[in-house]
């Protein structure tokens, strides 16, 4: 069991080193040699060091995660978008056009899968997770429980799932599955009230604990959603607050910030904001945000497309990484990276290997997007498309 | 503060009140089926739905024992189950004028990072099982947080993570007409004195009337569950005017005014005891805006189960111990209560060591 070294007495401080005039207070810290360990001990369980590597190995140069964990609800809307069924043949055979997809893992480094995806094979009766796994790509899966409304707010949401969250993470552990996805959300035209946010951010910080407890490093996603008419430094603030308060809980509940990701959205104008904002005005505000909230000792900020183009959320990421950060700065993209194809492939398969090169297409731009060398050359029409859909239910 | 204004609001009050009663508690019958399952063990009875269905019968139909009680709490089995003529328990409840109430946590588990402390589950998809057991005919609802008292316990996290989770409960219970019992246990495991179980008792109750405020829960339309105030089970024991001393001085530094009743728990201690505290509280001349009174398991059950044994011919006697408990403990309410209601086993501990419900 991994543990920080206990608190040891702080240095007493020399008076010189203090503004002539004001008195000195020493602040001795006690040093209990044979103490029960503090609460202040970050303790990972014994999963420590693989969860510092599968979180490392996830925030690779030049790659980043492949959102693929659509609810069937959900992905029933994806599948009804080019007139197909929503049966799990149906997606199945999606998710197969995805993992196999050859030489994926050279730009995507981990893949988040819902929980009927884990637990499938593709058509050829391989198991999706060793196909993945075969492919270089982590295998995640999504944990959370969905969105119900949150009693006492401003019809604001909280996020479900902690009821059992253990024993359901030890079984996706033996299943495959490395790291966790949790989305909360943030809504700025109700508020957001303190409530709410109070209750994301601590949903968010459970969640992680407990992942970690069972070997899967966590994504730690509160979606601050696009919708709204305000302003790009309204969100500004708004995500500042709720950063401040996700790591403040994070830290109460002994979480191993080394081994966790995040997954943030972008700071940007709300949806319905009449002022838009250039990349490079997005990247500015991002990464103040970041520089001020998130601790280098996070390995990975894997961004959420919430609802931008391909291109955009393309463009976005590559003006965010035109000088080094302190964290391995990247994307989780699902609809940024899906959109094309799903629409290329229309449930047809002599349309496969057309979709799945236009899939290695946005991952490749993606992956050129986080060493910062994205040129936007060639990019289709149809990656240029919005996917902004008000109200939007995941 | 602005708080739950809801269509309940009304009913959550006047339900809140009436179990608040003086002359009246709550029977807590809501053992799990795993609970139930040890108590029937030690009497030689076999776990099984229709010897469950007996023993709550044999309580509920007790003669004059139901004008004592203003509230049952039930396990989600009992609540749809039927007398072996026919009438649902809920029936035979509202009849006597006695609320039936239902327990919804989930039970709990470890918290990572901490020496062996939990935390409670159960909120998942609450809403819509309240929902359901409004229909049914509850009208309040219990949740039962665990803390423990140790070197470094209660920690933050502990403290933090159970009165959030009875707050977020709370609120939840009472947008579906449920009363909801705030229930924070600390457990009467070990060796410390009463003043430390006063100081964690203080510190846990504000935490939880903090966490209620900020989700903006009705206070009128809520009840306390929480521990006396006592030294641990492995330290000397007290008077009953001791513990009530300590235990009424922790509530009117924490609890507002706004909550009718405060229903406690018997967390092990024998029959009588529990009565005896109960009453040194109600004779107590001090500041009590909120009525005392009982929320009891085992302080209730105990000699009564051990009379029946789970024979038939024995039923006349366990009721018969079965009254004399809830007149005991309604006398105690009042402040009247002059002893001498016992029967076998009413003075026996109830105590076990780090107990499981």
């Amino acid at each position: 069991m991994a543990s920080a070294s206990l608190l040891k007495s702080s240095p007493v401080l020399d008076k010189s080193e203090f503004v002539k005039g004001h008195t000195l207070r020493q602040t001795v810290v006690r040093c209990f040699p044979n103490a029960v360990p503090s609460s202040l001990s970050v303790r990972a369980s014994s999963y420590a060091d693989e969860l510092v590597k599968t979180a490392k190995t996830v925030a690779s140069p030049g790659r980043g995660i492949l959102a693929m964990d659509e609810s069937n609800a959900t992905c029933g809307k994806r599948l009804a978008s080019i007139g197909l069924e929503n049966t799990e043949a149906n997606r199945q055979a999606y998710r197969t056009l995805l993992v196999t997809a050859p030489g994926l893992g050279q730009y995507i480094s981990g893949a988040i899968l819902f929980e009927e995806t884990l637990y499938q094979s593709t058509t050829d009766g391989k198991k999706m997770v060793d196909v993945l796994v075969e492919q270089n790509i982590v295998p995640g899966i999504k944990v959370d429980k969905g969105l119900v409304p949150l009693a006492g707010s401003n019809n604001e949401s909280w996020c479900q799932g902690l009821d059992g969250l253990a024993s359901r993470s030890a079984a996706y552990y033996e299943q495959g599955a490395r790291f966790a996805k949790w989305r909360t959300v943030v809504s700025i035209p109700n508020g957001p009230s303190a409530l709410a946010v109070k209750e994301a951010a601590w949903g968010l910080a459970r969640y992680a604990a407990i992942s970690q407890d069972n070997g899967l490093v966590p994504i730690v996603e509160p979606e601050i959603l696009l919708d709204g008419e305000h302003g790009i430094d309204r969100t500004f603030e708004v995500a500042q607050k709720v950063w401040a308060e996700v790591f403040f809980y994070l830290a109460e509940n002994n979480v191993l910030f080394e081994g966790i990701l995040l997954k943030p959205s972008m700071v940007t104008p709300g949806a319905e904001c009449k002022d838009k904002a250039t990349p490079e005005q997005v990247a500015d505000y991002t990464l103040n945000l970041l520089k001020r909230r998130i601790p280098p000792s996070v390995p990975g900020i894997m961004f959420l497309s919430g609802g931008q183009s391909e291109v955009e959320a393309t463009l976005n990421l590559n003006a965010m990484n035109q000088a080094p950060n302190p964290w391995h700065v990247s994307f989780s993209y699902a609809r940024a990276l899906q959109n094309t194809c799903l629409k290329t492939w229309g449930g047809r398969p002599e349309n496969v290997k057309a979709a799945q090169d236009t899939l290695l297409v946005r991952a490749k731009a993606n992956s050129l997007a986080q060493l910062g060398k994205y040129t936007g050359e060639g990019e289709s029409d149809e990656a240029k498309k919005g996917m902004f859909v008000k109200g939007y239910v995941y | 503060m602005s708080c739950y204004k809801g269509k309940y609001a009304d009913e959550l009050i006047a339900n809140a009140a009436y179990i608040g009663t003086p002359g009246k508690g709550i029977l807590a019958a809501d053992e799990s089926t795993g609970t139930i399952g040890k108590r029937l063990a030690s009497i030689n009875v076999e776990n099984v739905e229709t010897n469950r269905r007996a023993l709550r019968e044999l309580l509920f139909t007790t003669p004059g024992a139901l004008q004592y009680l203003s509230g049952v709490i039930l396990f989600e089995e009992t609540l749809y189950q039927k007398t072996a003529t026919g009438k649902p328990f809920v029936d035979v409840m509202k009849e006597a004028g006695v609320l039936p109430g239902i327990k919804v946590d989930k039970g709990t588990v470890e918290l990572a990072g901490t020496n062996g402390e939990t935390t409670t589950q159960g909120l998942d998809g609450l809403a819509q099982r309240c929902q359901q057991y409004y229909a049914a005919g509850a009208r309040f609802a219990k949740w039962r947080a665990v803390l423990k008292i140790g070197p470094t316990e209660p920690s933050q996290l502990a403290i933090n993570e159970n009165a959030n989770g009875l707050a977020r409960y709370a609120i939840i219970c009472q947008e579906n007409g449920l009363v909801p019992i705030v229930e924070p246990e600390i457990l009467v495991d070990g060796s410390h004195d009463i003043n430390k179980c006063a100081d964690v008792t203080e510190r846990v109750l504000a935490a939880c009337y903090k966490a209620l405020n900020d989700h903006h829960v009705l206070l009128e339309g809520t009840l306390l569950k929480p521990n006396m105030v006592t030294p641990g089970s492995d330290s000397a024991k007290v008077a009953p005017e001791v513990i009530a001393e300590h235990t009424v001085r922790a509530l009117q530094r924490t609890m507002p005014a706004a909550v009718p009743a405060v229903v406690f728990l018997s967390g092990g201690q024998s029959e009588e005891e529990a009565t005896r505290n109960l009453n040194a509280m109600n004779k107590l001349k001090t500041k009590k805006p909120w009525s005392l009174s009982f929320s009891f398991g085992r302080a209730l059950q105990q000699s009564t189960l051990k009379a029946w044994a789970g024979k038939d011919e024995n039923i006349g006697k366990a009721q018969a111990a079965f009254l004399a408990r809830c007149k005991a403990n309604s006398e105690a309410t009042l402040g009247t209560y002059q002893g001498g209601a016992l029967s076998e086993g009413a003075s026996e501990s109830l105590h076990v060591k780090d107990y499981k419900y």
